[in-house]
């Protein structure tokens, strides 16, 4: 086994990890707060949001996120208004399409599992809620977010992780992340199996390390899951 | 003198669909009153229960919560609230117990006591946490206080429930069948609380099945039938000789 190319191998991967880490966080927060947006006019009562929000939610997880990337970086473009527009010059670079097909992508998924969260959510807990004088954005921040959240929680584990590993695909609209970089090093040197090694192990690390983070955040949320050996001597423990 | 009327509720109108579950109820509660409201499942006391903090809303009717009405408007041909500042205001001064407790489960006992303090009423925290602690001492839970819902016996949540109630500092009480959902050895631990409630002169209306409660602890009885006053009175009166067939039969099928 050839440590020294190894070795090297690694080190350059790594220096692009800052780039598959940005990709990642980036579309994770604007994904998130879009998600937000598209739950919201998902349930929010409107016939029309609601349509729309369905039809998000249709378009951006029934097709591959490799075409949405594509349409975004070589598509947009064809568009006079957006190449004439004051977006434009932020629409060209590779990274920002990277970001906002990752992000519109993700938004669709993530949107599906708040949704999934909020339906977990008990009528009777929002009514207690209501009875005490409630209502609005107060009634959500301190009562429904909280409780959905902790029930989409593992769902949405799940769906960073997979944005972890959808971020590889930046490296197809000319973004030097991780897996762009193994493929130029494998283009430099024909020794695929070392390098691609190489990639896959430095995102099972990141992923592990995100895994053990939400667990643990899931872990701190949830304390009203577990068994509470100590406060009810005898009684059967409440465990998920 | 007479007692200030807490809460006056005249001529409530309710029907879902076609059913009509309420047909015209009016009550007054005066400050300390304790008032049972009896009835067969189905004969709308729930339902009234909800109407008056607006949990459902009647379709007619006049709704007084300490000397303050709340506004109702028509629009699209339904009744409804005209502000929802309003309503939010006036169900802070209610409180209200749920059959099912509807403690929040993603907090403690004494966040759940707590939460309507500092976020509605928007209390300083420790004023807050140091009444709520009291609360929770008064119904006897007070060593469960950092505890989850779900590691509570029913009997000891719905105690939960009334001192998160209590934290408002309610007007009047509204208990819905506080104690149906309990097992009968849970039952008289929540009777005694708030029979200890109604003795600190708490005015409350409790929709119950618990005759001893309507017996003994109440000042005033009202028995519903079919969305109706059937009969209203002291409980001497009603279950001496005051009350009508109807309400003979229905303490009749309690065995007492």
């Amino acid at each position: 086994m050839d440590f020294p190319f190894l070795f090297q191998t690694m080190k350059t991967l790594l220096a692009a990890l800052p780039m598959t880490l940005a990709l990642f966080s980036l579309s994770v927060l604007f994904g998130g707060l879009l998600a937000l947006l598209i739950v919201w006019m998902r349930v929010g009562g409107n016939p029309v949001l609601s349509r729309f929000a369905r039809g998000y939610i249709f378009i951006f997880r029934g097709s591959p996120l490799l075409i949405q990337m594509f349409l975004v970086f070589y598509g947009l473009g064809q568009f006079g208004f957006i190449r004439h527009s004051f977006v434009w010059p932020a629409l060209r670079e590779p990274f920002v399409c990277a970001v906002l097909s990752l992000a519109l992508c993700t938004a669709g998924y993530t949107a599906e599992i708040f949704r999934f969260g909020l339906r977990a959510v008990q009528p009777r807990e929002i009514e207690a809620a209501r009875a005490i004088g409630m209502s609005g954005f107060l009634l959500v921040r301190r009562i429904i977010a909280p409780i959905a959240f902790r029930h989409a929680l593992p769902a949405y584990s799940t769906e960073i992780v997979m944005m972890v590993k959808s971020t590889a695909l930046a490296s197809l609209v000319t973004v030097w992340e991780v897996t762009g970089v193994a493929q130029r090093l494998i283009a430099q040197t024909y020794r695929t199996m070392e390098v691609f090694l190489c990639a896959a192990i430095i995102y099972l690390v990141l992923n592990f390390l995100i895994l053990q983070a939400m667990a643990l955040i899931e872990h701190r949320l949830s304390p009203h899951r577990r068994a509470a050996v100590s406060l009810v001597p005898g009684g059967l423990p409440v465990s998920r | 003198m007479a007692a200030a009327t807490r809460l006056s509720v005249r001529n409530i109108h309710k029907s879902f669909g076609a059913h009509e579950v309420l047909r015209g109820i009016s009550l007054d509660a005066h400050d300390g009153d304790v008032i049972s409201l009896l009835g067969a499942s189905g004969s709308g006391k729930s339902t009234f229960l909800r109407c008056i903090n607006l949990l459902e809303t009647a379709d007619q009717g006049e709704i007084v919560v300490d000397g303050e009405r709340i506004e109702m408007t028509v629009r699209n041909g339904r009744n409804m609230p005209v502000s929802r500042k309003q309503i939010d205001r006036i169900r802070a001064e209610l409180g209200m117990v749920f059959q099912s407790f509807n403690l929040w489960s993603h907090m403690t006992i004494l966040d759940n006591a707590i939460e309507g303090p500092v976020h509605v009423l928007k209390r300083p925290r420790a004023e807050c946490i140091a009444e709520a602690e009291a609360l929770l001492e008064k119904v006897g839970i007070a060593e469960k206080r950092h505890a989850y819902p779900a590691h509570l016996s029913g009997g000891q949540q719905q105690r939960a429930a009334i001192a998160r109630a209590l934290a408002m500092k309610p007007k009047v009480m509204l208990f819905d069948e506080p104690t149906s959902a309990l097992d009968p050895e849970l039952v008289g631990e929540v009777l005694r609380v708030m029979r200890s409630l109604a003795e600190e002169g708490m005015t409350m209306l409790v929709v119950t099945h618990e005759m001893s409660f309507a017996r003994n602890v109440s000042n005033r009885v009202i028995f519903m039938r079919s969305g109706e006053i059937d009969s209203d009175g002291a409980p001497e009166e009603l279950f001496g000789k005051g009350g009508s067939p109807a309400f003979r039969q229905f303490i009749g099928t309690f065995g007492s």
